[in-house]
């Protein structure tokens, strides 16, 4: 069930995996009715953020007045605890699994910096697009196609669609 | 306890951020115990050297899918205080490959990369300051886009009704997708060369 790495850590079987997965965004339905989610968070944040530097452009912006200003208060929100959740709990699996270890992960073909480059401009390009499409692969994706959101669908195969052709482009990154 | 037992008053408004921790925690070790804090595990998906990707995302889809359906079969649970996320036909392609591109270019997506972060990698680190930036500028910019992202709204239209079936035969076809990609995946990682990270 368990693989061994070359590093001494171990991994869950992938299906074991999308298992406790599955079971924790079910138990997410049936305790608050909602999904899981990453992004929304990070605009929580920033709304959040952006309201104590300069509460009149949120007032101003159409974007950020929908989550900040007001009465509204974007860091009491589910999804922000729920992230700090999501690193607790992956930090505490990195701890039995023993792979807790600072470092850039790299192709040895590419050098640290031009992977921390790609990994900036990817972060930047997936949080846009997390924003238009409103939501990522856990929110929007994930969560969506487990109620059977059209729009879920769509956004999982317009991901993985993608990713798969811009792989392909960016394979001297990774292989 | 028919669910969801905070939107239907059965558990106080006041334990939902705590159950948010706990999901989440749960979310995050789910992530990270499957191998998904590494870049190039993750990236082994679209050259065919590692599929774990596709095997825990589709397995979660179809567990939860099945899941709901079972719960509200036996009136456990009320599907109609469910969220579902409005459909914007435009955005949510748009977005997509907008997303997609990110996530070939930085290995992550963002749970992913916060499960990184949690272990260590600066990497992931790296990425989830880069998606601050491009939040950040997507609101900056959000006059330009403002008309696509309200444009083909379909309200919360389920893919069930989309195709004209109920959503038990639907979540059948998932399920017997899920299953052919499984195998597919593991015949194509026999056929593929190793990668060593």
């Amino acid at each position: 069930m368990k693989k061994i790495k070359n590093d001494g850590s171990f991994y869950v079987n992938p299906y074991l995996g999308g298992v406790i997965l599955g079971t924790v965004l079910l138990l997410s339905f049936y305790i608050s009715g909602r999904g899981l989610g990453a992004s929304g968070a990070v605009k929580n944040t920033i709304a959040a953020t952006v309201n104590v530097v300069a509460p009149q452009h949120v007032e101003k912006s159409a974007y950020f007045s929908q989550f900040a200003g007001g009465d509204k208060r974007p860091m009491n929100n589910w999804l922000v605890y729920e992230v700090l959740g999501v690193l607790a709990g992956a930090f505490f699996s990195g701890i039995i699994f023993n792979r807790l270890k600072l470092k850039v992960e790299h192709s040895p073909k590419i050098t640290s910096r031009r992977r921390l480059i790609f990994a900036l401009l990817g972060g930047l390009i997936f949080g846009f697009g997390s924003q238009l499409a409103r939501g990522c692969t856990s929110g929007a994706a994930l969560s969506g196609m487990a109620v059977l959101s059209l729009g879920g669908y769509i956004t999982m195969v317009s991901i993985f669609g993608t990713a798969f052709i811009a792989a392909w482009i960016f394979r001297k990154n990774w292989i | 306890m028919i669910g969801p037992i905070i939107s239907s008053g059965i558990v106080s408004q006041a334990w939902d951020n705590i159950f948010a921790l706990i999901l989440g925690m749960g979310f995050g070790f789910a992530l990270e115990s499957s191998g998904f804090s590494s870049s190039r595990k993750i990236i082994g998906t679209f050259f065919g050297y590692d599929f774990v990707v596709v095997k825990v995302f589709f397995t979660a889809a179809i567990v939860a899918s099945v899941g709901l359906l079972y719960l509200s079969y036996f009136g456990l649970l009320d599907f109609s205080l469910l969220y579902i996320q409005p459909t914007f036909l435009t955005s949510a392609i748009v977005g997509g490959i907008i997303m997609g591109i990110g996530f070939a270019m930085g290995g992550f997506c963002p749970g992913t990369s916060l499960a990184a972060c949690a272990v260590g990698r600066i990497d992931g680190m790296v990425f989830f300051g880069g998606m601050f930036i491009g939040v950040f500028l997507f609101s900056e910019s959000f006059p330009i886009f403002e008309n696509m992202y309200y444009s083909g709204s379909q309200g919360a239209k389920m893919i069930n009704s989309a195709f004209g079936i109920s959503p038990e035969l639907f979540t059948f076809f998932l399920v017997l997708a899920a299953v052919g990609m499984f195998f597919g995946a593991a015949w194509v990682q026999k056929k593929v060369k190793k990668v060593e990270y």
